[in-house]
């Protein structure tokens, strides 16, 4: 038996065999040595994620600057607002790329004064494009389903029919952010993926009672750039709106005072919940634009910890005055 | 052209469009949404769909009336719709035939020899049919009691129905026998009801979409294959989809498809019972397929292709016939025919059934729903976690309309319409309850989709007004899935002394049904001793706190006296002391000693059920987010008049 196994087996044949082994087992011999991994996994909640920051958007020579129109025709007023600043001209230049953050939180119907009005936000993107932005992004990442919201809100076609594009929140979108001097918001996914390409960013907030933090305006506005389960950073209301305000330094905020949303808020529900306070703020200093709003809602300053904060942190003044803002009757 | 390829454009062009029904069920007005698409229209085709509900609710549906041109087709062509139509039967067409690409003929004709296991579809039919008939015996059975006229005619009109479907069905020409075993049942139910009140006894379930093909292909399609082939592509959803045991859709569905490669069309042959209704329906078709006289030399090639497996060399099998047409084409002698005139070589017209099993399986299925029903789960042992869409009617009217279909779980565009489990008992497997974790947020106030994409009704289709209590409906309040109660063992204010009230601000009505108890809470390890003051800071004795901590506008300070009213706001903190608000400085400053509370302002979410419509929004949004610490139950839903929580008051 032996014998003619042995003599089955060439010389030939047997290197052949030989090589052959040989190589898996080196083969497998290497893979086991650049695989190997002696300490063990780290746990995926310890890694630092790779951190974005947002850019300026600010215009230096014009900081402070303040307009409040009063009126009760939302697209005069904004007119008249601008009009005392050198109008749109003066904050958007020739092939800007431009991103208008709306407040789209809930799918109810404009009326309801929850959401951006889309008829100012309509003339805002008119505006920007007629001074010559090359495009215009409309974007926010809403509590209710995004896509019934900027349907259901009008905020989606109108922004459409104005000449907008309007980014709808999806997860690719998002990236790990920090805030420079922040606390809270670190390696915090924000809708990132918006700003790039983007040169000017325009904060269109509507005026509203916010139940936990007291007003919501276009500060608070900036919430609808974080995902990931934001919610917790309720149990800190005031700090993360004043870092919120330190993450987007933005080129122009505007708080639509025209009907208030007084109480029930931020989502309201009813017209009973709505005030005509015929007033429209266009600032670059969100903070004297919050601290306005503030007035019209018959709040101070001291019950609104966040415009002190936001104004310590040094994001702006919550003292308007002393911007000797425009005031302007409108049409 | 050949009749083969007509048949092939038409399975492609089926197959095509059913396809496009389920991409295009997203809500919307886009070119790729629902827009006015009919994508319910397979299902309303189906007529084991308008059968089901005719047994359970004596009514046929709006669009399932489409059910009779099927039956009309039927009846005089034989199984069509099987071998041009069916979706689920295209794919098995096209997955049995790759399946045996290459294999000898010979080989092919054993796989499409008929075995008698294809009788088993018949029966898995009685099962289901019989299930649903449980109220319309116990309306018969009533009327019976009742001693009225009507029941005489009921009788004559079940012996007749019943009768002419043993007939149909040709318990294997032992039809005088059958009628006797008709009748004896008739005889049973009557004479049980004189002894016994029947109505707890009987009830009346659908189970037909379990197994129905239409409804498996939509749910299998919309549910499993579309969520997994858009998870990278997102052109069909704005994100993942996400749907609670999918896995068991997707098993049941890659089990029939893959059936095919053992023997072709195995779920069409062996399991399906809507291919078992129409082999029963075609019982007098005026075409069939048959011989010719003469020429057969016994090659059996006919039989290479066959899809039915309706032996067509022999005494063909009519009720087994898809009419896939190859046997016509495959002949090379041109002795197979699809013609009036019956088969020289004789046929089969009837399935193949016994006595026993046609009584067996019919009992069983009598039996069933009672037996399922026993559990209480659509009585006192209802589920609260069974949480139904907006508009759905109460449990046991529900179940007599649900075929499981999945379309509300498609089109519903926040992904809460999730197919059950056992939440909902036997009988409510893979019906639809609404899960507020899985989905993109709650139930959206202004959206009544998925009652208006319901084939069936078992989710009515209200409209807006109704769903919020408007206009006519001022007086009926708006609808309720079931109500919020706050986990106060979980929730982060109630608990453990933090602010939150997400759920508060998120609630979506007006005004909200979360409102808030504001109280001060003294902090834990809170009480000091002051041991210097000024007019806006204080230090504390052995104090050590975390810097910044207390500056979160959330913090008070509480001298003795204060009250809610007077407490200052804490503005910054160090480790050893506060500073307060410039608004309200100490005034007298508190001496070194004076006794010193450091508060939390807290607002405690609590429920009016009175406006709570169970959306979900804000259990959607707790951030406590495993186990929420807010969560909906069907508490107080409206679909139930024995769920409600508050007590009526009737208004003058």
């Amino acid at each position: 038996m032996n014998a003619s196994d042995e003599k089955g087996l060439s010389r030939r044949e047997f290197f052949i065999r030989a090589a052959k082994a040989g190589a898996c087992i080196a083969a497998a011999g290497y893979l086991g040595y650049r695989l190997y991994d002696p300490t063990g996994p780290v746990g995926s909640g310890r890694i630092e994620p790779a951190s974005v920051v947002l850019p300026d958007f600010s215009i230096p020579e014009l900081r402070g600057k303040m307009a409040i129109a009063t009126g009760s025709d939302r697209i005069k007023s904004i007119n008249a607002a601008l009009k005392p600043l050198g109008g749109m001209e003066t904050f958007i230049k020739k092939g800007d790329r431009v991103l208008i953050k709306v407040n789209a939180v809930i799918a109810s119907p404009a009326s309801l004064s929850a959401t951006t009005h889309p008829g100012l936000l309509a003339e805002v993107v008119r505006l920007c494009l007629q001074a010559g932005a090359s495009s215009a992004i409309v974007t926010d990442n809403p509590i209710n389903d995004p896509e019934s919201c900027f349907a259901l809100t009008g905020i989606g076609p109108a922004a459409r029919s104005a000449g907008a594009s309007v980014i709808l929140p999806r997860e690719g979108l998002f990236r790990f952010g920090s805030v420079p001097g922040g606390a809270l918001i670190k390696d915090w996914p924000l809708l990132y993926a918006p700003f790039e390409g983007v040169n000017k960013v325009i904060g269109l907030a509507p005026l509203k009672d916010h139940h936990r933090s007291g007003a919501s305006m276009t500060m608070k506005n900036w919430y609808g750039l974080l995902g990931g389960r934001r919610n917790v950073f309720h149990q800190d209301i005031h700090n993360i709106i004043k870092e919120l305000a330190m993450m987007v330094r933005p080129t122009l905020v505007i708080l639509d005072g025209t009907t208030a949303m007084m109480t029930n808020g931020p989502t309201g529900g009813s017209l009973s919940d709505l005030k005509q306070t015929d007033t429209m703020i266009v600032s670059t200093d969100q903070v004297a634009a919050d601290a306005f709003g503030a007035t019209l809602l018959g709040r101070t300053v001291y019950d609104l910890p966040f415009i002190l904060k936001a104004q310590e942190a040094g994001v702006g003044t919550a003292d308007y005055e002393s911007l000797d803002p425009a005031r302007v009757q409108a049409g | 052209m050949r009749i083969v390829t007509v048949r092939r454009i038409s399975q492609a062009f089926f197959f095509v469009l059913f396809m496009w029904f389920c991409v295009v069920s997203s809500l919307g007005t886009g070119w790729m949404q629902l827009r006015g698409w009919p994508v319910s229209w397979f299902l309303e085709l189906d007529p084991l769909n308008a059968l089901g509900t005719i047994l359970t609710t004596g009514t046929l549906y709006s669009g399932l009336v489409w059910a009779l041109a099927t039956v009309a087709l039927t009846v005089l062509l034989g199984r069509f719709f099987c071998g041009w139509v069916c979706p689920f039967g295209a794919i098995h067409h096209f997955v049995g035939f790759a399946g045996r690409r290459g294999k000898g003929v010979s080989a092919k004709i054993a796989g499409n020899r008929y075995r008698s296991g294809q009788s088993v579809k018949y029966y898995i039919l009685f099962v289901l049919l019989a299930g649903a008939s449980g109220s319309l015996a116990a309306s018969a059975i009533r009327a019976a009691l009742g001693g009225r006229i009507g029941f005489w005619i009921l009788v004559g009109a079940a012996v007749a129905i019943g009768v002419a479907a043993a007939a149909a069905a040709g318990t294997a020409g032992k039809a005088r026998k059958a009628r006797g075993v008709v009748l004896i049942l008739l005889g049973a139910w009557v004479a049980v009801a004189f002894f016994f009140s029947v109505d707890r006894m009987i009830a009346a379930s659908l189970q037909t979409g379990l197994l129905d093909p239409i409804p498996l292909v939509y749910r299998s399609v919309n549910l499993f294959l579309l969520p997994l082939a858009d998870s990278t592509a997102q052109r069909v959803f704005a994100g993942q989809r996400y749907y609670d045991g999918a896995w068991a859709i997707g098993a049941l569905f890659l089990a029939a498809v893959l059936l095919n490669l053992i023997i072709p069309r195995f779920y069409c042959r062996f399991v399906c019972p809507l291919g078992a209704l129409f082999g029963v329906l075609g019982r007098y078709a005026l075409w069939r397929i048959g011989r010719r006289d003469g020429e057969c030399v016994q090659c059996l090639v006919c039989e290479a292709h066959c899809e039915g497996a309706c032996e067509p060399s022999g005494s063909v099998r009519i009720p087994e016939c898809v009419l896939c047409m190859n046997c016509l084409h495959d002949c090379g002698h041109d002795s197979i025919a699809y013609r009036t005139a019956p088969s020289e070589a004789g046929e089969v017209a009837a399935p193949d059934l016994t006595r026993r099993g046609v009584v067996v399986t019919l009992a069983s299925g009598v039996v069933a729903a009672p037996m399922m029903r026993l559990g209480g789960i659509a009585a006192r042992n209802w589920n609260p976690e069974v949480i139904r869409p907006p508009g759905a009617l109460a449990e046991s009217e529900f179940l007599t309309r649900c075929i499981k279909c999945g379309q509300c779980m498609r089109v519903c565009p926040t992904n809460i319409i999730h197919p059950a489990g056992f939440e909902a008992g036997m009988e409510g497997v893979w019906t639809p309850i609404l899960n507020y974790r899985v989905g993109t947020s709650g139930c959206q106030l202004n959206c009544v989709a998925c009652g208006h994409i319901c084939p069936t009704a078992a989710i009515r289709p209200i409209s807006l007004d109704e769903k919020l209590g408007r206009n006519a409906y001022v007086g009926a309040g708006r609808i309720r899935m079931g109500t919020a109660f706050v986990d106060r063992g979980r929730c982060l204010p109630w608990a453990m002394d933090r602010p939150c009230i997400v759920c508060q601000e998120t609630c979506p009505v007006s005004p909200k049904a979360i409102f808030v108890r504001k109280v001060y809470s003294t902090v834990h390890g809170g009480a000091f001793r002051v041991k210097k003051a000024d007019a806006l800071t204080v230090e504390l004795l052995e104090a050590d706190l975390q810097p910044g901590r207390l500056a979160t506008g959330d913090y008070f300070v509480k001298l003795p006296g204060d009250t809610e009213e007077t407490l200052r706001r804490i503005s910054e903190n160090t480790r050893t002391g506060v500073a307060v608000g410039a608004d309200k400085p100490f005034a007298p400053i508190p001496p070194p000693g004076t006794p010193l509370e450091l508060q939390v302002r807290l607002q405690l979410p609590q429920i009016d059920p009175e406006r709570c419509t169970g959306c979900g929004v804000c259990e959607h949004e707790c951030p406590v987010s495993g186990r929420r610490a807010i969560r909906v139950t069907a508490e107080n839903e409206s679909r139930e008049r024995n769920h409600s929580l508050l007590l009526r008051r009737t208004s003058k």
